[in-house]
């Protein structure tokens, strides 16, 4: 669709005299507020949807994937032994930034969600858990494996790749569907705003006969039906939105958890995109109602 | 009455067919600049048709039409709102907008050409008071009376200076007083070189009418237009 910026120029500047020659009142009116208000409220959440989980894939995709984790399993005596050798194989692999056991706290920290907080580490048979962190080039999984096997008979090497894949998978489709939702709810936007409009030049049809008696051209008539529909989408939209981001904030927030559903919400410059569903409510009322306006006066005699 | 110049309004051996069966057939017409023309005929001869056609509401079925000059089958949708702004249309049920106030509705061809209201106020107050209807100027259609709305239809037909008048039945909802005052008003457009066409069942309106200009009366009959008699 042909932008038009003369048409887009002359909506914002408006028209006073061409604003009142259409009656004021209707059900068009409050059904077009309504259902671009209900829209961006949708929207807001659609839009929160898929940044969050834009979010989530990015660091599953990213982070994680530098990352890296070995599980020592041995007996108590040999723990601190198979421990050492174990990173100093790390500490010799091309491709491995840094590796460092986590302590028995950090350990504790990590059963905490399934075994509750007094949990005696010390006297279960915990294996000793190795982070490692990837340089930007990262390592030979398939060849650490095989050094480790032959130097630390009880590592086993775990790069994530397995649990990893299908999560960034999840997130990218969800994150898709956020998207999609987007489009049709744009769709049904400007259904729906096209249905009001043809409503309200059919129920004015007797206004539109007076205006080409005296000498008004089509143009002029659908700029005042244009104008007062995109300013409705756009105020209905704007209310939408504002109660969208509302509900948004008053969700739980993302705690240390970071669980996906208490990241649903807007971050840092993400809190630039609300305010854009209200213009493009408008931007899509505008076309939409001056496509409906254009073929209904074409069909007018 | 002056007649010199290209007819602004030139019908030549038009047929315009409606619902399937014809209602104008072989119409000539010719409104040189100026002219003064009664248009007469028994009710669904066709009078309001021919006026339509006038105004290019209507595109005929066979024949030619010209408006000043252009014909009518080549002319868009902007041609005919640009030929409306030089034909003012007064109707016998006056089509206002009844939300806006009766000012509003005269200076309604003013807003839809884009002029300047502020400018054009001065004029806008003199036309009101002209058709007598100043103190109503506020007030919105639906409270008019009959007179007072076909008054306000006759100020928003001639607020563009058009350069011709067409009105079908003007005196068709008033009283023989306010018909003899619209005729004056129609009469005093024409002096200023207006053509002027009124169709009309109204036979004391076209004598009265008479008596002071020259005017041509017209009559359709059996889907034709042809001279009305002497006595007329």
């Amino acid at each position: 669709m042909k932008l038009d910026i003369r048409g887009l120029g002359d909506l914002l500047i408006g028209d006073v005299q061409a604003d009142r020659v259409v009656p004021p009142t209707g059900f068009t009116a409050w059904l077009t507020l309504f259902s671009a208000g209900a829209m961006a409220f949708l929207a807001i959440f659609a839009l929160a949807l898929s940044l969050a989980t834009g979010r989530l894939a990015e660091r599953w995709g990213d982070e994680l994937a530098r990352t890296a984790t070995v599980r020592i399993s041995a007996p108590e005596a040999q723990m601190a032994a198979q421990t050492a050798a174990a990173l100093r194989v790390l500490e010799t692999t091309t491709g491995v930034a840094r590796a460092r056991a986590l302590d028995d706290a950090e350990q504790a920290a990590l059963l905490e969600p399934w075994f509750g907080p007094d949990l005696p580490i010390d006297q279960l048979p915990v294996p000793r858990l190795i982070e490692v962190i990837e340089t930007a080039e990262g390592f030979d999984a398939d060849g650490l494996r095989l050094r480790l096997q032959a130097e630390v008979p009880g590592a086993v090497l775990d790069d994530h790749t397995r649990w990893r894949a299908p999560l960034v998978r999840a997130a990218d489709r969800l994150r898709l569907l956020g998207w999609l939702s987007l489009v049709l709810i744009g769709g049904a936007t400007a259904a729906m705003i096209t249905l009001a409009a043809n409503a309200a030049l059919a129920a004015n049809a007797q206004v539109i006969q007076v205006l080409r008696l005296v000498g008004a051209r089509d143009s002029y008539i659908a700029r005042a039906f244009v104008r007062r529909f995109t300013l409705r989408a756009l105020g209905g939209a704007a209310i939408g939105m504002a109660v969208g981001c509302l509900a948004i904030l008053a969700l739980p927030s993302a705690d240390a958890a970071g669980g996906f559903l208490t990241g649903l919400g807007f971050q840092g410059w993400h809190w630039l995109w609300p305010p854009v569903v209200p213009v493009l409510a408008a931007v899509v009322a505008f076309f939409a109602t001056r496509a409906a306006a254009r073929k209904t006066l074409e069909e007018m005699p | 009455m002056r007649i010199e110049g290209q007819p602004v309004i030139e019908l030549e051996d038009v047929a315009y067919n409606y619902g399937g069966g014809e209602l104008l057939s072989e119409v000539s017409l010719s409104l040189s600049p100026g002219s003064f023309h009664f248009l007469t005929g028994p009710s669904g001869a066709g009078k309001t048709t021919l006026l339509k056609l006038c105004y290019g509401a209507l595109v005929p079925t066979s024949g030619q039409l010209r408006l000043f000059g252009q014909d009518r089958r080549e002319m868009g949708r902007d041609d005919i709102a640009t030929v409306r702004r030089r034909v003012g249309v007064v109707h016998q049920d006056c089509q206002f907008l009844d939300h806006l106030s009766v000012e509003d509705n005269i200076a309604l061809p003013l807003s839809v050409s884009g002029r300047d209201l502020l400018a054009e106020g001065a004029n806008l107050k003199e036309l009101i008071g002209w058709v007598g209807l100043r103190e109503r100027a506020k007030a919105r259609p639906p409270e008019l009376s009959g007179g007072e709305r076909q008054r306000a239809a006759l100020a928003r037909a001639v607020i563009m200076s058009p350069d011709v008048i067409l009105a079908d039945e003007p005196t068709g909802n008033v009283d023989w007083e306010m018909s003899q005052r619209l005729l004056r008003l129609l009469i005093e457009l024409n002096l200023m070189g207006k053509t002027i066409l009124i169709a009309t069942h109204d036979l004391a309106l076209i004598r009265a009418a008479k008596a002071h200009v020259q005017a041509r009366v017209l009559r359709i009959a059996a889907r034709r237009l042809q001279l009305a008699g002497a006595d007329l």
